[in-house]
């Protein structure tokens, strides 16, 4: 327990210190003043497209930090270094999970709420983009990290995580923006099923894809 | 450290579809050093990765009791924190105290630089380091890969004084140089005398 303490304590440290915290927040507010540029300036129409705008934008913001989160300490020697000390790589990634999401969801979750203003959702609206939000962003950071231990030693890796990560996300995406109109609760359940299955298999995943880019 | 172990029994090295070596056995015990020798590109690094169990050996067997602490050519210490920050997160991870970094540190002669951040030391420097995070760990087996490049004869000297006092605590050495080092009576391993023959 303290030895994941110690790995994920490291990792808040870098995020906070590359300021890549801000990449993905600075994005979703970037698209929420951008969408009705290209819309117009309906707010009846930006309330009703504005929700799954925003999901769109969740989960491109996801994938901003990925040539950052396992490619530098692979490259450095840290992975290997973690190893030797008899740590699997699955609590590595348990610890690397745990600090990129809280580094990744929280602010976007904070920025989402000046975004629906500019967005005219309404008060209901907002309150389910948050829960939504709250289920679904440890599984976008789930799958960029995935996406991250799958491309690290590749070049040009940021385009092909695109490419993998945007056909695993689609249920997330499906079953989020299918909350914001959804009084029943089914997609909310379905979203809940999608994360836990993403951020179930991300440790077990991206640990054999980090044995095996081993030589 | 005092039933520090490592052993190998007829170890071949397959990369990239090419048999490096095989037929490598060695036992070492307390206070034992190896030195690997031979030209570049003949496997001494992967035969270190292969003892660290990083790589997977094509055939027989390795047995290790003691901790591992390796360094190869990559610093594995983070850029833009104090250098005694970057080595204590490894000494967090390896249950070590802040007197033992201290201890690595001074061994070193690398106290002066402690908060300066990693990435304005220079490239002696930055292998100091990396010999310090060793020191640090206080595992059993050391696994040094070229450990005196870019090191200054004083530097150098620094680096058998702590070779010396690990192997005089009952440690084991391994390193892999192309140069003589300063270890005490090493076992020689000449890599060379294990390669496997063309068309294998």
């Amino acid at each position: 327990m303290t030895m994941l303490w110690h790995l994920a304590r490291r990792d808040l440290a870098q995020s906070w210190r590359s300021a890549g915290l801000w990449l993905p927040v600075a994005f979703l507010l970037l698209v929420a003043s951008l969408y009705p540029f290209a819309v117009g300036p309906d707010a009846a129409l930006l309330a009703r497209t504005g929700g799954g705008m925003l999901w769109i934008a969740a989960l491109l913001a996801s994938l901003l930090p990925v040539d950052r989160l396992v490619a530098p300490d692979r490259d450095s020697g840290v992975l290997d270094q973690i190893a030797l000390r008899g740590i699997g790589e699955e609590m590595l990634l348990i610890a690397r999970l745990a600090a990129h999401w809280i580094g990744f969801g929280p602010p976007l979750m904070i920025a989402t709420l000046p975004a629906a203003a500019l967005l005219k959702l309404d008060g209901a609206t907002i309150l389910r983009l948050e829960i939504g939000l709250a289920i679904g962003t440890p599984a976008l950071a789930a799958l960029g990290l995935l996406v991250a231990t799958l491309t690290a030693g590749l070049r040009s890796s940021g385009a092909l995580a695109g490419l993998l990560a945007l056909p695993l996300a689609v249920p997330l995406l499906i079953f989020g923006a299918g909350t914001l109109g959804d009084g029943s609760g089914a997609a909310l359940k379905f979203l809940g099923a999608a994360s836990l299955m993403l951020v179930a298999i991300t440790p077990f995943a991206g640990g054999a894809a980090i044995r095996a880019g081993r030589e | 450290m005092s039933d520090a172990a490592l052993r190998l029994n007829d170890v071949a090295c397959l990369r990239g579809g090419r048999l490096l070596f095989r037929g490598v056995s060695l036992t070492l015990g307390p206070g034992d050093g190896a030195l690997l020798t031979g030209p570049n590109g003949i496997g001494k690094s992967s035969l270190l990765r292969v003892c660290a169990g990083l790589l997977p050996a094509f055939a027989g067997t390795i047995e290790r009791t003691g901790g591992i602490a390796m360094t190869d050519e990559r610093l594995a210490l983070d850029m833009d924190v104090p250098l005694v920050k970057a080595l204590g997160f490894w000494a967090n991870l390896d249950g070590a105290g802040r007197d033992a970094i201290d201890r690595a540190m001074a061994a070193m002669a690398l106290t002066p630089l402690s908060d300066i951040p990693v990435r304005m030391l220079s490239t002696g420097q930055r292998k100091r380091a990396m010999l310090a995070r060793v020191i640090a760990s206080g595992a059993a087996i050391w696994l040094l890969d070229e450990p005196a490049n870019g090191l200054d004869t004083a530097s150098i000297d620094l680096l058998g004084r702590a070779v010396a006092t690990h192997l005089a605590a009952g440690g084991i050495v391994v390193s892999a140089s192309h140069q003589p080092l300063p270890i005490a009576a090493p076992t020689i391993i000449a890599i060379d005398a294990y390669l496997a023959e063309d068309g294998e």
